[in-house]
């Protein structure tokens, strides 16, 4: 405990040279931390010198109805890695799966943590709320709703890690049984930052813990309260199928030639148009690969309701315009192109999301 | 336990050979760009290759592309990191792996040197004491 505390009062810096660490080391460390947090490699200079000063935030990890598929992908991220290095410098005090302290014990730490640190720890939330009875979901007695308002009612942020906190996600699906809610819901006075996914990619979660550890803050969010860092962009404008979808290349089974050959997944319910993830660059198991790249449209779930958002296998809406005329066929140049035609098609993109109606192959047929 | 990249799999194309989606090239013209900079002006750059979109066999190629130059070096801080320059010269790979060999960063830095190689000043004024405390011991 004594020790805990020691390390709880160092800086990043001074606990990493006790650790043996090398400057360059850190510096190896700071770089890996920046393409985690998706800055520019110019700002590790501006990373080293945050993380030098930085203390070890206390965290209290509250799990609520989840399935700890959350906790699975954090865990089985690189082990040991850049990430678990991180997770040695916050204070995980308080964490149902991974604690090994149970019953009282488990609830004292909490309450220990929240005192030691009142107004400074962070809460990550994964699991809707109840709200329909108190019972559907307890913790030692203590009802979800309540532990949540009790235990953020001292932290200086809330993470809600996953499409459930975030959102509501499965439990919260039609007919929701529960009355299941989103954390931002009931949190109004706090800042609350939505990881969304289902489950988040691992370094997306990490990324935003070690923003807050490196620069004290929260990062900039997007509309649904989701860092922009990491769901600035849709998956789509940075697909790397996309020249495939604005050449009008499209796989409309999943063992034809357009399958074969990796075309656009759009006609076999790809959602990545109206998905904003990081999927396509931070990718999943290790940087190996993902859903797209394995032959699968994306299932859209990082975003609100995607569990009633209609079939996985039904196509989004028809766009509205002939975006192949538009983009002047540029095929082949993915990266820097992608991003214009992405910037072009964004109010188109736009409407068809808002629209969003289901629709089938034999309709996209009829109208291309 | 067996990790992801000793498993044995190859992605190959109907063809069997590895496709890649044409975003080797816009890098390769970002990195030209960056080259003239710094010969000019001796403004150094890095490119994050983790946060590009590349599809299956892009990064490949491009380091095909750039090729291999008179230097390799390895560091040991972490877990190993592989740097060289490639067939360009000012055109260098740095390749952070940590202690389990997995991939931490891949960055393609334009300079003379990768910054990371230096000798860090904190690590000097340390073997300075380390050197200092052995002479007293002898």
């Amino acid at each position: 405990m004594a020790d805990d505390r020691k390390k709880l009062s160092m800086t990043l810096g001074e606990s990493l040279r006790q650790q043996g660490v090398s400057r360059r080391g850190f510096l190896k460390y700071c770089a890996a931390t920046a393409s985690m947090m998706a800055l520019p490699p110019n700002m590790v200079p501006a990373v080293a010198q945050a993380l030098e000063k930085a203390r070890r935030p206390s965290v209290i990890w509250l799990s609520f109805q989840e399935c700890t598929g959350c906790t699975e992908s954090l865990t089985r991220s690189h082990s040991p890695s850049v990430e678990n290095l991180i997770f040695d410098h916050i204070s995980l005090d308080y964490h149902h799966t991974l604690q090994v302290a149970s019953g009282d014990a488990a609830e004292a730490a909490r309450e220990a943590a929240m005192h030691e640190n009142e107004g400074k720890y962070i809460v990550v939330v994964d699991g809707s709320i109840p709200l329909a009875n108190p019972g559907y979901s307890a913790i030692a007695g203590i009802s979800n709703l309540q532990m949540l308002e009790e235990t953020v009612a001292g932290a200086a942020a809330v993470v809600a890690v996953g499409s459930c906190a975030a959102f509501g996600g499965l439990p919260h699906a039609n007919p929701n049984p529960t009355g299941a809610v989103s954390v931002g819901e009931i949190i109004k006075d706090k800042p609350v930052v939505n990881v969304s996914g289902c489950p988040p990619i691992p370094t997306v979660i990490t990324g935003v813990l070690a923003h807050f550890l490196t620069f004290g803050s929260l990062p900039e969010l997007d509309a649904l309260g989701r860092p922009m860092v990491f769901f600035g962009q849709s998956i789509h404008d940075r697909c790397y199928r996309r020249p495939f979808y604005d050449k009008g290349l499209f796989a409309e089974t999943f063992d034809d030639e357009g399958a074969r050959k990796g075309w656009c997944l759009f006609r076999l319910g790809c959602k990545g148009p109206m998905t904003y993830n990081a999927c396509a660059t931070a990718k999943w198991n290790q940087g190996t690969s993902w859903p797209v790249e394995s032959g699968h449209g994306c299932l859209g779930c990082s975003e609100p309701d995607f569990w009633d958002a209609g079939g996985f296998y039904n196509a989004l809406s028809i766009p509205d315009s002939d975006l192949t005329r538009k983009t002047g066929y540029v095929v082949g140049a993915g990266v820097a192109l992608g991003a214009a035609a992405g910037a072009l098609n964004r109010s188109t993109r736009a409407k068809a999301a808002a629209k969003h109606e289901t629709v089938t192959i034999d309709d996209l047929d009829k109208k291309s | 336990m067996q990790r992801l990249q000793d498993i044995a799999i190859k992605v190959e194309s109907p063809e069997g050979i590895q496709a890649s989606h044409g975003n080797a090239l816009p890098i390769l013209h970002e990195i030209l760009h960056a080259l003239q900079r710094f010969s000019t002006e001796g403004e150094q750059s890095c490119i994050d290759l983790r946060s590009l979109p590349f599809g299956p066999g892009d990064e490949e190629e491009l380091l095909r592309l750039l090729g291999r130059g008179e230097i390799n070096m390895t560091m040991d801080a972490l877990g190993e990191s592989t740097i060289w320059e490639t067939a360009f010269s000012g055109v260098w790979i740095v390749d952070h792996r940590n202690a389990e060999g997995e991939r931490v960063a891949l960055q393609i830095e334009i300079g003379s040197v990768p910054q990371i190689v230096f000798s860090q000043q904190e690590d000097i004024v340390d073997a300075i004491d380390r050197l200092a405390a052995q002479l007293e011991e002898h």
